[in-house]
């Protein structure tokens, strides 16, 4: 389209603003689907770029300037890592016990209060929800700071005990807010009905509300399994250098240049996280993620 | 007797339900009071004091001198990487979003709707391990840019400083303001766009017009999330840009690490605390003005 005849057909349609034009352009047409597209490429490439570059790394035996792709490509550095003896076995077995008694802690603290706020009559409910929100409205290098220095105090300091505790401030918010509305779903006139033919409180909460409520529950500890097993602040001032987790083995490889060792154990942690990225929404029903924080 | 205790334990029990509500919830509270609240007000009570002459401290703000001496820099440095970082993944959280509410071809919403969200769950350290070997002056980006002619390899230059950060922050963050965006307009009345749109008016339009003001709300609670987190990431800045000036997330850790001397790291730290306070002051204020917004 020349200068001349754009802006002829703007005096035809003399409402249209240039933005509109140049929206339309984009959304109808060949041409607009072909503009959009390439966006898309471009949106698809830095997202995966990259994620390809540390898959490369991971399988790189060789990779040196100036060769764009590895030299050489070979599993040695699996082998390495995952070696019986080797530093990832004592990361990945720290992680997982760490990331599996934060689950129980956690939940152990988030079920009842998540009960209470969502059933029983509470004063200052709203604030009381707030509350578990608010640690993540500070910016938490200094509170870590600090937690490592009263740990210090304690002799905490550098135990899975210590590491479990942080990594439970940081899933709190999650858990209550999760439980909360997952339990806040359960219909109510089924736990009537269970009171009405003579099943008392506790019965009632572990034969109906609970199990109603599980697939909130168990998204919610999906969650906080997930942040403890990514932990790296919290672990690095309270933990270190005792409490080797996969994401301080992996900074520490990183930090000494040790790229494959690096990229490998970063992949471990990747794929958790994916897989939930796609499976989350089956978890989270519509009703119980649109309550989140009532 | 027994009737006796029996009508005091029903007592107790009725008064039990009556905080059975309290006694669930306390657990919880207190954790986040001995986890959270205790060592919060420590960063604030070293902050302002200092060793005093007879082995006791006194109120000074010498900690807050020392740390705009030494780290000034870091703390404009860090304000500018957080603002900008936050002024892009803001439009590309509106025109990600925008796109899945208004496109018309169902193939690419969809393609788009894959793909955005793809780093929400990825952890920042492993971006930053990513970011940090892609981004290189010899990385693959510039590789692959020299492979397909867009660039010499005199041309290159390594990514590895702010713009490494802000790009790294983007690319991690971008995803979860999108996400909660895009749910945002998936629930707005489609009745005023259809009308819009009936009127003749573009869809560039529709969306800085009528649906970006419906959903400032969560844009703002999203960005205000992703701006304290943005302040609390380590890993980020120490991978990718260690040296100075660097974020005051690292001068923390420094000034812990290497002196021992938490007044100074607590003097940064409630500096960060102010500047993410004046962000939810400005949303507050926001909400306070319009009606409330949504949460």
């Amino acid at each position: 389209m020349t200068q001349a005849s754009f802006w002829q057909n703007q005096a035809q349609a003399p409402k249209q603003t240039l933005a509109a034009r140049i929206g339309d352009l984009a959304g109808g047409g060949v041409m607009g689907a072909l503009a959009v597209g390439f966006c898309i490429l471009l949106l698809a490439i830095a997202i995966f770029g990259p994620l390809t570059n540390l898959l490369l790394w991971t399988v790189a035996e060789q990779w040196y300037f100036p060769h764009t792709f590895p030299a050489r490509y070979g599993f040695d550095f699996w082998a390495r890592v995952f070696h019986p003896d080797g530093n990832a076995f004592v990361s990945l077995r720290y992680s997982l016990v760490i990331a599996v008694l934060t689950v129980i802690f956690c939940l152990s603290l988030a079920i009842p209060a998540g009960y209470a706020l969502a059933r029983l009559a509470l004063p200052a409910r709203a604030l009381i929800l707030l509350v578990f929100l608010v640690p993540q409205a500070f910016p938490n290098i200094p509170v870590h700071i600090n937690i490592a220095r009263v740990f210090y105090q304690l002799d905490l300091h550098g135990t899975v005990g210590a590491v479990v505790l942080v990594h439970t401030l940081h899933g709190m918010v999650y858990a209550v807010w999760i439980a909360t509305a997952a339990f806040g779903a359960v219909d109510k006139t089924l736990e009537e009905a269970a009171r009405d033919i003579g099943a008392g409180p506790i019965r009632t909460f572990f034969t109906i509300t609970l199990p109603s409520a599980m697939p909130g529950i168990i998204a919610s500890a999906i969650f906080v399994f997930l942040e403890s097993l990514d932990e790296f602040t919290g672990t690095y001032f309270v933990g270190a250098p005792e409490i080797t987790t996969l994401p301080m083995l992996m900074f520490r490889a990183g930090m000494e240049g040790n790229y494959q060792v690096a990229s490998i154990t970063a992949l471990v942690l990747l794929v958790p996280s994916v897989l939930f990225m796609i499976v989350v929404e089956r978890f989270l029903r519509a009703d119980v993620l649109a309550a989140v924080g009532r | 007797m027994a009737q006796a205790t029996a009508f005091y334990l029903t007592g107790l029990i009725m008064n039990a339900s009556r905080f059975s509500g309290l006694l669930l919830v306390a657990p919880a509270v207190l954790f986040i009071a001995g986890l959270f609240v205790y060592p919060l007000s420590y960063s604030f009570i070293d902050a302002f004091t200092v060793a005093g002459d007879d082995a006791g401290t006194r109120f000074s703000l010498a900690n807050f001198v020392l740390a705009f001496e030494l780290y000034g820099d870091d703390i404009v440095f860090t304000v500018l990487i957080v603002s900008l970082s936050a002024v892009l993944i803001a439009s590309g959280a509106i025109l990600i979003g925008g796109y899945i509410t208004l496109g018309t071809n169902r193939f690419l919403v969809n393609a788009v709707r894959i793909l955005y969200r793809w780093p929400l769950f990825i952890p920042f350290i492993v971006a930053a391990q990513c970011m940090r070997t892609f981004l290189a002056k010899n990385g693959l980006m510039n590789g692959v840019l020299v492979e397909m002619g867009m660039l010499t390899p005199l041309e290159t230059t390594g990514f590895l400083d702010w713009r490494g950060i802000v790009i790294t922050f983007v690319w991690k963050q971008l995803p979860f303001v999108a996400l909660l965006v895009t749910g945002s307009m998936a629930s707005l009345d489609r009745a005023g766009i259809e009308a819009a749109r009936d009127l003749g008016a573009g869809r560039l339009r529709i969306l800085w017009q009528i649906v970006v003001p419906q959903v400032m709300p969560t844009l703002i609670v999203a960005l205000v999330l992703s701006i304290v987190t943005m302040m609390s990431v380590l890993s980020v800045p120490v991978m990718i840009s260690g040296h100075s000036p660097t974020m005051m997330t690292v001068q923390m850790a420094f000034r812990v690490n290497a002196y021992h001397d938490y007044g100074t790291a607590n003097a940064l730290g409630v500096i960060s605390y102010l500047i993410t306070g004046l962000v939810a002051w400005i949303y507050l204020r926001r909400g306070v003005a319009g009606k409330g917004g949504e949460k």
